[in-house]
């Protein structure tokens, strides 16, 4: 029992970071109807610029704060000069495109950085609390439930509250309509990749110092697992991101923790093709499906 | 016209490769390989035979990504399931041939799989899909560690060549062997009905049904082809390394295969030569400049850099590849 409640919130914690990375896929799936398979490379790529300045600086904090800036700037960077020209008439196209932007990011990291891991300190220790004897939470859990809960409450409260939010959502509901009112449907498609990719810069940090460290490729099973979290909650949906995340994250857990560590890339594969083929939109779908 | 789809240029492509005898294209092939392998130094002729190894692969990539419209992260997965087959058996059995066809076996069941699930799944789903088999599939080695020793792999127990030819000849000739077969069943495949059916489903498949094709039936078929290919080029490869480990077979294998059809230009068979030639001439030419920079970081990492710039100018600026630029087919064995 106790072993199950220690798993049960490891479990949340992971689940937390990988509703955070399924809400950056979200996000840009719902601004451009394009799945961002450059998203894991991108938020490493983030990563390492992130803890060069704290090295530099001597300061985690002055890292992180880049890390999220630097994915503002990329994401835009990567929708302005790529994304922008991209044939969307075939959804597969913009797909081929965010993989040749994998292959360059990791081969420019690999150049400047190398191809060994890298250690990746945590700001906290990741040391379990006791409680009632029963190892349950670390600090840096709870550092990871409070910086994605902080995203997943201003991210409502950006698109629910605000005139831009409201603008975004027009332009990706009804671009032609939105053009006509004045909505600028370029800029809000900019900055839905600016934020998506903060978001997800945000959610690397905080998972990179808890697997083996920086590597151009630490974020591959990642990107997996939040794929995988956010078809379960039907890609459309943030709710359902965030709850498929805690679901993937839970999951992977107990499988690690009472089948051994070695298992769990397959059961992702395995909860991956269960979904597909048996809810493709997702747990919480409530629209028909879309087949792009 | 969709850059993965060549849609307006297949009639054309069509009429000219049936102008094309196919037999007399492999027959000229083997010929410029055969002589290619007593010409060449050793090195050179080691590198032809992974051309040949890479051909298997990218000529069924690119009829099921270019002729089907589907697309697989997966192959480089597949190529692994080939290998480690033939890894398996040989050390076991040591008899190729069979050991080739166990090997071409497993994977197009394998691939069977994969295709039931993939004929039901559009765009960045299939993508997904495929993508996380090629990023799990690796670490089942970790998991039977007992049968695939984990990281470090399998040695491939081989019979030396007949005395009469080097090493690196008899490779090329094997790799060669089963890259003009492949080919040579591919263009005899996609010409005939079943290719009709593949460009059917691709450009319509509301379209297709109405007509009588079906479509799920197409998806699977063409994916077991090209899983079938991939097999046979995982254990040639094989072959050539005498050795298998998952480090061979990373997720960019599988990008590196996507990027050569892409750039060779999708569902034309010269295009997957194109594409195969690139695969081993980028590696080497990065490797050389890094070299000469004296740097082991950039050997490795330019090559992915390349492709990858080069995958997104080609997508971006010529979606038609490099075999739209009029490149005769009979090109073979550079």
């Amino acid at each position: 029992m106790d072993r199950f409640l220690f798993l049960t919130f490891d479990g949340l914690s992971r689940g937390a970071v990988y509703a955070a990375f399924a809400l950056a896929l979200v996000l840009i799936w719902r601004a451009a109807r394009i799945v961002n398979f450059a998203q894991g490379a991108m938020a490493v790529a983030t990563a390492y610029v992130a803890y060069s300045v704290a090295d530099a600086t001597g300061s985690y904090w002055i890292g992180f704060l880049v890390a999220v800036v630097a994915g503002l700037l990329l994401g835009a960077g990567v929708e302005r000069v790529v994304m922008r020209f991209v044939d969307h008439s075939s959804p597969l196209n913009g797909v081929v495109v965010a993989l040749g932007l994998v292959l360059i990011i990791q081969g420019v990291l690999g150049m400047i950085y190398g191809n060994e891991f890298r250690p990746a300190a945590a700001p906290f220790s990741r040391d379990a609390f006791e409680i009632g004897g029963v190892a349950l939470l670390s600090r840096y859990d709870l550092f990871v439930f409070g910086a994605v809960g902080a995203v997943v409450v201003l991210l409502t409260l950006l698109f629910t509250r605000t005139p831009t939010g409201l603008r975004m959502r027009a332009a990706a509901f009804a671009p032609d309509v939105s053009r006509l009112l004045g909505v600028p449907v370029g800029g809000m498609l900019t900055l839905g990749w600016a934020l998506a990719a903060a978001v997800g810069s945000l959610a690397g940090m905080l998972v990179i110092p808890t697997e083996l460290g920086l590597h151009p490729t630490a974020m591959d099973i990642v990107f997996i697992s939040a794929f995988t979290a956010a078809v379960l909650g039907g890609l459309d949906s943030p709710i359902g991101a965030v709850l498929g995340g805690l679901i993937v994250g839970l999951l992977l857990s107990y499988i690690s923790g009472y089948l051994g560590a070695t298992v769990a890339p397959m059961a992702v594969l395995a909860l991956l093709v269960v979904v597909l083929l048996s809810r493709p939109d997702g747990l919480f779908a409530r629209s028909k499906a879309r087949t792009a | 016209m969709t850059a993965l789809q060549d849609r307006t240029r297949t009639r054309a492509a069509h009429k000219a490769q049936a102008r094309l005898n196919p037999y007399l294209v492999i027959a000229a092939g083997a010929v410029v390989v055969v002589a290619l392998t007593y010409m060449l130094p050793p090195f050179r002729t080691y590198q032809l035979a992974t051309v040949g190894a890479y051909l298997c692969v990218t000529a069924g990539l690119t009829v099921l990504t270019g002729l089907n419209g589907q697309l697989s992260l997966g192959h480089g997965a597949l190529m692994a399931t080939g290998a480690y087959t033939l890894a398996l058996w040989q050390n076991k059995f040591n008899l190729l041939l069979p050991g080739i066809l166990v090997a071409i076996v497993v994977t197009t069941a394998v691939g069977a799989v994969i295709g039931l699930a993939a004929a039901r799944l559009r765009g960045p789903y299939l993508a997904g899909l495929t993508l996380a088999v090629a990023v799990v599939v690796p670490s089942i080695t970790s998991t039977f560690d007992e049968t695939f020793n984990s990281d470090q792999g399998l040695s491939v127990i081989l019979n030396p060549p007949p005395d009469s030819m080097t090493v690196e000849q008899w490779q090329a000739w094997v790799c060669w062997g089963g890259a003009l077969l492949t080919v040579l069943a591919l263009a005899l495949l996609t010409r005939g009905r079943f290719g009709r059916d593949m460009r059917a489903v691709r450009d319509d498949e509301t379209a297709a049904r109405l007509a009588g094709v079906s479509v799920a039936r197409t998806q699977v078929l063409a994916f077991v082809v090209s899983a079938a290919c991939a097999g046979l080029a995982g254990a040639l490869f094989a072959v050539i390394a005498q050795s298998v480990s998952p480090g061979a077979f990373p997720l960019t294998l599988s990008l590196f295969l996507l990027m050569a059809i892409v750039i060779g230009g999708l569902g034309r068979l010269s295009g997957a030569l194109i594409g195969a030639v690139l695969l081993v001439a980028l590696p080497a030419v990065a490797h050389e400049i890094g070299e000469a920079a004296g740097s082991q970081r950039l050997e490795g990492n330019l090559a992915l850099t390349f492709f990858g710039v080069v995958l997104v100018v080609v997508m971006l600026a010529a979606p038609g590849g490099l075999a739209s630029l009029r490149i005769p087919f009979k090109k073979k064995g550079h």
